[in-house]
């Protein structure tokens, strides 16, 4: 089998150094969320205020008692430890493979949707060669469709970034030296709202990431981002059930 | 695999360039004193940096304040643990027995009463309490900036933090001494222009608005001046890291 250039090392590494941090940022995250899974909007939120919105969830404290029993064991403490440290390695990771992507290029030449592919109408297209499973007119062994490439900007320009400025402005130390940071946002809760629903969009991200890697061929896939190296040959697409012999 | 020699001395300067950067980082973090008292665990790393950044980018700035019409119609307080004996005679005695004692590494050691303490220079601020747990309100905190109590007392020039205890005694923290000296950090007395509840830890709380809410402390009793955080507990620079939470919540 032949095999052709896939990831560079700078992309692997910084791939999965973010996987790392952000399955620990999401866990840790959700662990600390159970301590009052409460939301609100605007400057203030708790308990004698009334929610935005409420999750049904068994609680890790009693201040919120939210009709079950016994309240989950409290795990904040190493939790808010981890989540900040997972933090830093992200942000930090993020920074080496942003500024290393500018300079050489990776962002202009596999990011940046082709010319001619700049259309929703070249979006749309990609989308209906996935829902009939055809073959990719091009050979994707060794790029990204304009679907990866769109996504991919988004969650690195547009979803990270949010996530990281609303987590910031949740810091009321960091608040005191920037506090355009959190009012331009609306307030601390807006803030933390937010950060809660830019986590779920990084979380669908995730979802349909994985799954689009196990439809095209879990290993193969797997194998590149770690090896650096594709079969030049597109993984095989299923044919749909009804046309099997 | 083969390794060119150069790709062997490139990796091997790069890897000197490092571990050489990493020491003079970590030199200047301490001669500096960006380095918190609970850095020795796993996550010692991440919780330096975050002190460390936000040391070099707030040691000045202020928490961010708010208008009157701001105030929180309902603030909330945690329920509190069944108060000790000694709280409930105090209380019983109108507070009129209560001390601050100002001891440590200080020139002229004090014993203030709550009167003393009024009789300071009082301040006012309309800042946030932000629970770790996720949910916040705006006060009006009524006190004395903490900087007067610690002129008073005189520091030693090379008192590092300033330890503070409770009624509780197991209940302590402690804080650097930007934090100490910073105008907004209150022995607090009053709130909405009222007395300090015992519910929101009257009749003396610590209020550090630049940190989350676990770090100020309800009902101080002691103030201690030091150069090291070794003698006092774990050693780790307040109770928080025994339970597993950090000892600088800036965040």
């Amino acid at each position: 089998m032949t095999t052709t250039p896939r990831h560079t090392a700078l992309v692997r590494v910084t791939h999965w150094l973010t996987v790392i941090a952000f399955l620990a940022l999401l866990v840790t995250g959700a662990e600390l969320v159970i301590s009052h899974p409460r939301f609100y909007w605007g400057e203030t939120g708790n308990v004698n205020m009334r929610p935005l919105f409420s999750l049904p969830l068994p609680t890790s404290r009693d201040t919120i008692n939210n009709g079950y029993g016994s309240a989950m064991p409290d795990q904040n403490g190493w939790s808010r430890y981890l989540h900040f440290e997972s933090a830093w390695v992200l942000v930090l990771t993020g920074a080496v493979y942003g500024i290393a992507s500018l300079l050489n290029g990776h962002f202009r030449r596999d990011l940046v949707p082709e010319p001619g592919q700049r259309t929703l109408g070249a979006h749309f297209q990609r989308i209906a060669q996935y829902l009939h499973r055809k073959p990719p007119a091009a050979d994707e062994s060794s790029t990204y469709n304009v679907l990866q490439r769109s996504a991919y900007l988004i969650v690195i320009f547009v979803l990270f970034p949010l996530v990281i400025w609303t987590g910031l402005a949740l810091s009321p130390a960091f608040n005191s030296a920037f506090p355009f940071f959190v009012d331009v946002l609306g307030g601390r809760q807006s803030a933390r709202t937010l950060h809660f629903f830019v986590s779920w969009a990084l979380f669908f991200f995730l979802v349909i990431h994985v799954a689009m890697i196990a439809i095209s061929g879990f290993w193969s896939r797997t194998r590149a981002m770690i090896t650096g190296r594709a079969a030049s040959v597109p993984a095989p697409i299923p044919t749909p059930i009804e046309e099997r012999p | 695999m083969t390794i060119s020699r150069r790709k062997l001395i490139t990796s091997g300067l790069a890897t000197a360039a490092g571990v050489a950067g990493l020491t003079a980082a970590d030199r200047i973090a301490r001669r500096y004193g960006l380095i918190p008292p609970d850095s020795g665990t796993v996550y010692g790393p991440g919780e330096t940096l975050t002190y460390a950044a936000q040391r070099l980018i707030t040691r000045h700035t202020l928490a961010r304040e708010f208008p009157r019409s701001k105030i929180s119609e309902k603030p909330f307080g945690n329920s509190l643990a069944p108060p000790n004996e000694t709280f409930k005679k105090l209380q019983a005695g109108g507070f009129a027995d209560w001390r601050l004692v100002v001891d440590g590494m200080v020139n002229h050691p004090l014993s203030l009463s709550l009167a003393d303490l009024h009789q300071m220079p009082a301040h006012s601020q309309i800042t946030e309490v932000v629970c770790e747990e996720g949910w916040s309100y705006v006060a009006e905190w009524i006190g004395t900036p903490l900087y007067n109590v610690l002129n008073e007392a005189d520091l030693h020039p090379e008192t590092l933090y300033i330890v503070y205890r409770t009624i509780e005694p197991n209940l302590w923290g402690s804080i650097d001494m930007a934090d100490a000296f910073h105008p907004q950090t209150f022995l607090t007395l009053g709130m909405n222009n009222g007395d300090l509840p015992v519910g929101f830890g009257g009749p003396l709380r610590l209020r550090v608005p630049r940190q989350l809410g676990y770090k100020s402390l309800k009902f101080v009793t002691q103030i201690t001046a030091t150069d090291s955080m070794k003698k006092f507990g774990k050693g780790l620079g307040s109770v928080d890291p025994e339970y597993g939470y950090s000892w600088y919540a800036g965040i």
